[in-house]
């Protein structure tokens, strides 16, 4: 009996041993699934969550109800990967052996990673949307603040879901002209990028759109420290910038066992070829989703873009044969933008975010890089499709690899 | 693509003015690249210089200031110190590779 051996399910993970298991002889394979949580979560719903649009409580559903028969499901936190020996260690001293293993455990914030970040104004004057628990605490927070400076802050990139600041100071500055007190919030975004985004053209419209809605642009602000009592950030060139309440995206890091086992780079991603997610040090080791290096959104539709050609590649390599499916770093994201609309983006490894109309060239009936009701629907719509569609490993009506048509290139 | 003369030599740089080419690389071209943006090279930039283009020529890509921290040895604080403001850019563009990509 051979071994494929999963360890997280998450997003990406729950999608593997979905695709995997009926490609796989039950006879001749064994799936498990390693997870220290028993609930599965909605991520993208956080973002919600401080305006009060999501509750905290429909973005959580049991795990073992995405993982499919034929598949263990096994509790626990992964302590260390003998790659070497091609055994994974739990923390509570299980040893499990694979043949074949999956590193899907992601990315997570690590507010400990940035001097004075986690320590005296932590969940007070110093918050984040990343978790279940900065979420509802965020909300809390927000349900009684009577204004103020607001800095909206990214760390470092990469980060899950990159345009997720973005979003949360359109949605910040929407909530508050809505309660009335907008006139009181000085809202400041301020990021490590040269501009409101990392690509040109999508840079420009969305650093438009801060300009339009009043929120200043600090850029090129790498932190050096967070200094709670005296409500400032610092940087590393001695910039500081004053806030009341601060909304940071903390630094993002794969999981420590990653660095432990020798499996990572400098932020613990393990380093693949971007094209199959194999591995570049072990032949018998694929990581997909965040928990990779490949350089395109840390988001969970590359995650199913991803596993849409997986399956197919993983097949032949346990047979020995080359694998033929080649991942293009196809991403996309709606982009919520306040007052009921979003935006929606689309690119990969070398196309940037382009206007333009999605799927359907010319019809869309979502609208690239440009405000639309129908793409903030689009976006409420996603949660439903994400239980029902993609975690069970069905396939989108959309092409797994990005496509040019209905895109406008007069920008570039 | 277009080729300037820099140290005495041919060099292709792409529209930002970094160099194209690893092997077009030397730290004459490196010394003249520093000057152009003022930057007096000292024994710690060189340290710095070196590392990154090692570095690259083992990855392939150009390493982060958190690479060259965590991996290099070289504090972020002394990077912003050695090549003030824009560290990541700076530090590439003397080491002749490319700008560390903003990953999207």
């Amino acid at each position: 009996m051979k071994k494929l051996l999963v360890l997280g399910a998450g997003t990406a993970g729950t999608m593997a041993v979905n695709r995997l298991r009926p490609l796989l002889d039950a006879d001749e394979w064994s799936v498990t699934i390693v997870d220290p949580s028993g609930t599965h979560h909605y991520q993208p719903g956080y973002l919600f969550v401080p305006f009060g649009i999501n509750r905290a409580e429909d973005l959580v559903k049991p795990t073992k109800r995405f993982i499919p028969e034929g598949v263990e499901l096994i509790s626990g936190d992964v302590d260390r990967v003998d790659a070497d020996a091609n055994i994974v260690s739990l923390a509570d001293g299980t040893e499990l052996s694979y043949d074949y293993l999956i590193i899907a455990t992601g990315t997570t914030p690590r507010p400990d990673q940035t001097p004075g970040m986690d320590e005296s104004g932590w969940r007070s004057s110093v918050h984040e949307f990343y978790t279940f628990e900065g979420s509802q605490a965020l909300a809390d927070k927000l349900a009684d603040w009577e204004g103020g400076r607001l800095v909206v802050h990214v760390t470092e990139m990469p980060i899950k879901c990159p345009v997720a600041p973005l979003e949360f100071a359109f949605l910040a500055d929407a909530y508050f002209e809505e309660a009335g007190i907008r006139d009181k919030v000085e809202l400041t975004y301020v990021t490590p990028l040269d501009g409101a985004f990392t690509k040109p053209v999508a840079s420009k419209h969305l650093g438009d759109m801060l300009d339009s809605r009043n929120i200043a642009l600090e850029a090129d602000f790498m932190i050096e420290s967070v200094d709670a009592e005296h409500g400032r950030i610092v940087s590393y060139d001695e910039r500081e910038i004053p806030f009341d309440l601060l909304v940071t995206v903390p630094l993002n890091m794969g999981a420590d066992y990653v660095e432990r086992s020798g499996l990572g780079d400098e932020l613990n991603y393990v380093p693949v070829d971007p094209a199959t997610m194999l591995s570049r040090a072990h032949d018998n080791i694929f990581a997909v989703g965040d928990a990779n290096d490949i350089p395109t959104s840390k988001a969970g539709s590359v995650a199913h873009f991803e596993m849409e050609l997986f399956g197919a590649n993983f097949l032949n390599h346990i047979a020995g044969r080359p694998m033929r499916e080649h991942f293009d770093g196809h991403a996309n994201c709606f982009v919520e933008t306040g007052h009921g609309k979003a935006m929606l983006i689309d690119f990969n490894y070398d196309t940037q975010p382009l206007p333009g109309k999605y799927p359907l060239p010319g019809i869309g009936p979502f609208s690239l890089l440009r405000e639309s009701e129908i793409n903030h629907w689009g976006k409420l719509m996603f949660r439903w499709m994400y239980w029902h569609v993609l975690l069970p490993g069905k396939d989108l009506p959309l092409p797994a690899l990005m496509s040019m048509a209905g895109k406008d290139t007069e920008d570039l | 693509m277009p080729v300037a003369t820099i140290a005495g030599q041919e060099i292709h740089i792409n529209d930002e003015g970094y160099l194209t080419e690893y092997d077009e690389w030397n730290e004459d071209v490196g010394q003249e690249l520093a000057q152009n943006i003022g930057i007096d090279m000292t024994d710690d930039h060189w340290a710095v210089i070196r590392f990154l283009r090692e570095d690259y020529k083992e990855k392939g890509e150009t390493a982060t200031t958190r690479r060259v921290d965590k991996v290099g040895g070289f504090p972020t604080k002394q990077q912003f110190q050695l090549f003030p403001k824009k560290p990541g850019k700076k530090m590439s563009y003397i080491a002749g590779l490319p700008k560390p990509h903003g990953c999207v």
